[in-house]
């Protein structure tokens, strides 16, 4: 039960050929980002600057986290709609929580205000680091009840993952603007801000002529949210993989009546999924909070989502469960940083992007087929 | 009076292996054809061919003397042929007239003409008494009045052989009569209709002649008076005890119970069932579809609720869910491994580990010793002979049916098991696959495993068992035991609740 090598394809026969090889590869994705990059470079010089690709690295980080959350959801054979309000909500409490002042101009309309915030601040503001971690903390807690509480709907009531991840996302989403009236919660203490950027190791292109370096031409390479990401990323291939949990999420995608018979806790394992993907959503959220050094409560809206899923479908796991794997989702976010970049690099408008990624999720799902169908005929 | 249908020589292979083989009969206008046999005769392979939904591999069909060959469903109803099937074909949400006149509404200027088809639907319901509103959702009637209008969907398309497929299965009493008096309106008006059924009293009741399929062939047919019930059940079974079952020790019959059951209760599915299974034994439960066999299984595996009674495993009262019965030592090979049994996707490995997933595990965070695993599966490859290529990435879907099967029991041996619901462990699986599963089930058992060996194949449970208990509407009829000796004929009236002596 231990799918490191994945429950994919057996190896295809050698007459199958490179095409069929590569479309039943562990690593297509990857394979797929590194051509698209490639290909691209002679005609977009910009993409390959440091500059870009360090923002790359950074757009990337708050986005695989939450995108992971996803794949637990994703392995259940669920899916969850709400990550972009969660993000909304944990980002808007713990600003409010912590901030170091406010604008009564702004936010003395907003039922928050002299009750966790005020003109002197959040409630938790001013009570240094075990404040910080409070109230962090809580508005985590926060995001993971509103997962508790789908997981349960799913589980217990059998609700469609659908349906009811649609409903807490408008509610979530809702409270989350009617807390502060849409306003932003800014004036956020510096370890929080810190979260966001944290250049712990930077690097410098060009010659050293100045003792002092060009403050602009320092790139951050390893930075908190990257640490974050990481550690979250190993964490979560390690629960999928390697425990007794991850391989009950696996069982209950790819069959959920046989995994009852077998003995897996069922509706316990479906809470959990979703209890995960809202805590990772959160994670993500607050490093976005951190990063537009703001409490935000439309934070996820739009089309945040489309980026989520479309990154995770195309990593590889599957919509239906039963087939997902934390490093797919590395690839797939990726990919999709990339694709989102290049196409912003070309001067595109939003509305192109969007319609281009649309178009490229299309063909991610259409490829995906064309994949179990290629390891399906490839079996003996 | 000349035929309507003529099989000549019809063969239908599955696999290389003969379904139906060499069958010649025929059905004339206003005639119902009786069809019997066991389950897995071949009764539903020959509706599939006469439906058109399969293609014979040999001999051919006639019909009205003109070669008949549907290449579908649609070709056959074309024809005039109508299905009367178990489960019903109709659209619970649409009303009776649309559900009556789905294939070709009448229409008028493109538009769909209600009036007509109210008028359409309530001649045909005059025809059978049917006295309902034809704009009333087929989803709020009873069984007997949507079988009605399954026969009203029939007469509509003038079909001129009805074939029905256990129709009385879900039907009471005075619904049933009223089906018999229809199918004797029918028979009057020339419709030609075969009859499949498990009861034989009905047979007798409405039929006008007999065929008794057994393995695939017909081994008898005749005119409904030759036919006694107790002739029927006599041509139905009685075939040779193929070696395909391995010797083996029969349990001390003091050896003690690992499963106790007292009177198990649940409304509408079992009825005060009382059953024991000692160590080392294989207890065999008989009895036709829908018996209750199947359900008594899932709830002893604490999948649905009991009302009343007691389950016992080795002494200890047993409460919850499958979770709690595997822990207690229960295994549970489930008679659809597709649905209910196998990740038809994951890997071989992945399917064996998951019931013993917490043997693998180790510290608080439950982390999976790989290498374990690992073992474990190739150990229990050899072991079962499991025919597989690469056990951590060949998805079970690859696989025959055969060791399909041995995957699931593997998943269970793994887990150690005291006792070993079987629930159909054979079916689907071909002769020498299952000449090992049986081998693998004798050896559990003289490991000191009990088993419950769920078949509705006579001699798989003769073969196999000490014991075997017979169940009839939820019930259980009667229990023989191999050293008082087994009789089909004894055996199968408890089945069918005739008294017939063979």
């Amino acid at each position: 039960m231990t799918a490191i090598d994945a429950p994919a394809p057996v190896p295809a026969r050698q007459r199958r050929g490179f095409l069929a090889r590569l479309l039943g590869s562990e690593y297509f994705v990857l394979w797929l980002t590194v051509g698209y990059f490639l290909v691209l470079l002679p005609f977009l010089p910009t993409l390959g600057t440091p500059a870009n690709l360090v923002n790359l690295l950074s757009n990337m980080w708050p986005l695989l986290v939450v995108a992971i959350g996803q794949t637990f959801v994703m392995a259940v054979a669920g899916i969850d709609l709400s990550q972009g309000a969660v993000m909304a909500l944990t980002s808007t409490l713990a600003a409010a929580l912590l901030a170091t002042g406010a604008d009564p101009a702004v936010l003395a309309k907003a039922p928050i205000w002299g009750v966790l915030l005020s003109e002197r601040g959040g409630l938790l503001d001013g009570r240094g680091g075990v404040g910080l971690a409070l109230g962090l903390g809580l508005a985590v807690l926060a995001a993971v009840a509103v997962g508790l509480m789908n997981g349960i709907a799913v589980a217990r009531f059998r609700m469609p993952p659908f349906m009811v991840t649609l409903v807490a996302m408008m509610i979530a989403g809702a409270f989350a603007i009617w807390l502060t009236q849409s306003e932003n919660i800014r004036n956020l203490p510096e370890q929080f801000i810190a979260l966001g950027k944290g250049d712990i190791v930077s690097v410098y292109f060009g010659a050293r002529t100045e003792s002092q370096l060009p403050r602009r031409e320092v790139y951050p390479l390893v930075t908190y949210p990257a640490i974050v990401a990481i550690i979250v990323a190993v964490l979560a291939h390690w629960l999928l993989e390697r425990t007794v949990f991850g391989r009950q999420v696996i069982a209950v995608g790819a069959n959920r009546r046989a995994a009852e018979i077998s003995g897996v806790p069922v509706v316990r394992v479906l809470i959990l999924a979703f209890a995960l993907s809202a805590l990772f959503a959160a994670i993500g959220g607050l490093l976005y909070a951190a990063r537009l050094e703001a409490g935000r409560p439309t934070l996820g809206s739009g089309t945040f989502l489309l980026d989520v899923i479309g990154a995770t479908v195309i990593g590889g796991t599957s919509l239906f469960g039963g087939k997902a794997r934390v490093i797919w989702t590395v690839f797939g976010v990726a990919f999709f940083v990339l694709l989102s970049n290049s196409l912003n690099l070309m001067n595109l408008s939003s509305f192109h992007v969007d319609m281009v990624k649309g178009a490229v999720i299309l063909g991610a799902a259409l490829l995906d087929v064309a994949r179990t169908r290629l390891t399906r005929q490839a079996l003996p | 009076m000349s035929a309507l249908l003529t099989l000549e020589g019809l063969g239908k292979d599955w696999f290389g292996v003969p379904a139906v083989e060499g069958l010649t009969l025929s059905i004339a206008p206003g005639e119902v054809l009786g069809l019997i046999g066991e389950n897995g005769a071949g009764k539903s392979t020959l509706m599939n061919m006469i439906g058109g939904v399969v293609p014979p591999t040999r001999g051919r069909m006639l019909w009205e003397g003109q070669p008949y060959a549907p290449a579908s469903a649609a070709d056959a109803t074309a024809e005039g042929v109508a299905f009367i099937h178990q489960e019903l074909n109709l659209f619970g949400n649409l009303s009776i007239a649309e559900n009556i006149l789905i294939d070709g509404f009448p229409r008028r200027m493109g538009l769909i003409d209600r009036r007509a088809m109210a008028r359409a639907t309530e001649a045909l319901m005059a025809r059978l008494d049917l006295d309902l509103s034809p704009d009333r959702p087929v989803g709020t009637l009873v069984a007997g009045e949507k079988q009605l209008v399954e026969i009203a969907k029939a007469l509509h398309r003038r079909a001129r052989l009805i074939i029905f497929d256990e129709p009385t299965t879900s039907l009471t009493t005075r619904e049933i009569e009223r089906l018999f008096s229809l199918i004797d309106r029918l028979r009057a008006e020339g419709t030609a209709m075969i009859y499949i059924s498990h009861i034989l009293g009905d047979v007798v009741r409405v039929a006008d002649r007999v065929a008794v399929l057994r393995d695939g062939s017909l081994v008898g047919e005749g005119p409904v008076d030759d036919f006694p019930v107790p002739r029927m059940i006599h041509s139905m079974i009685g075939r040779e005890l193929a070696d395909v079952f391995p010797p083996r020790r029969i349990a001390p019959p003091d050896a003690p119970p690992v499963l106790e059951v007292e009177g198990l209760s649940a409304p509408g599915v079992i009825e005060d069932v009382s059953l024991t299974v000692r160590e080392g034994e294989v207890v065999g439960l008989f009895g036709l579809m829908g018996a209750g066999r199947s359900e008594l299984a899932r709830i002893l595996f604490g999948l649905d609720p009991a009302e009343r009674g007691r389950v016992r495993l080795g002494g200890q009262a047993l409460h919850g869910g499958p979770r709690e019965r595997i822990a207690a030592g229960m295994g549970f090979v489930t008679e659809n491994r597709r649905e209910e049994g196998l990740m038809m996707d994951a890997s071989v490995r992945d399917n064996l580990a998951l019931a013993a997933l917490g043997q693998f595990a180790a510290g608080p965070l439950g982390l999976v010793d790989r290498e374990k695993v690992g073992a474990a599966a190739q150990a229990m490859q050899q072991d079962l002979r499991i025919k597989a290529a690469d056990l951590a990435r060949q998805p079970v879907r690859s696989l025959s049916g055969g060791n399909q099967q041995k995957v699931v029991l593997g998943k269970w041996l793994l887990s150690r098991p005291h006792l070993l619901i079987l629930d159909e462990p054979t079916r689907g699986v071909d002769v020498g696959a299952r000449a090992e599963i049986y081998a693998i089930v004798n050896r559990l058992a003289e490991e000191g495993c009990g088993v419950l060996m769920i078949s509705s194949e006579l001699d798989e449970l003769k073969g196999m068992c000490d014991r075997i208990a017979v169940m009839r509407g939820g019930e259980i009829t009667g229990e023989r035991s191999r050293a008082g000796g087994y009789r089909d004929a004894d055996l199968v009236a408890l089945a069918f609740g005739e008294q017939a002596a063979a």
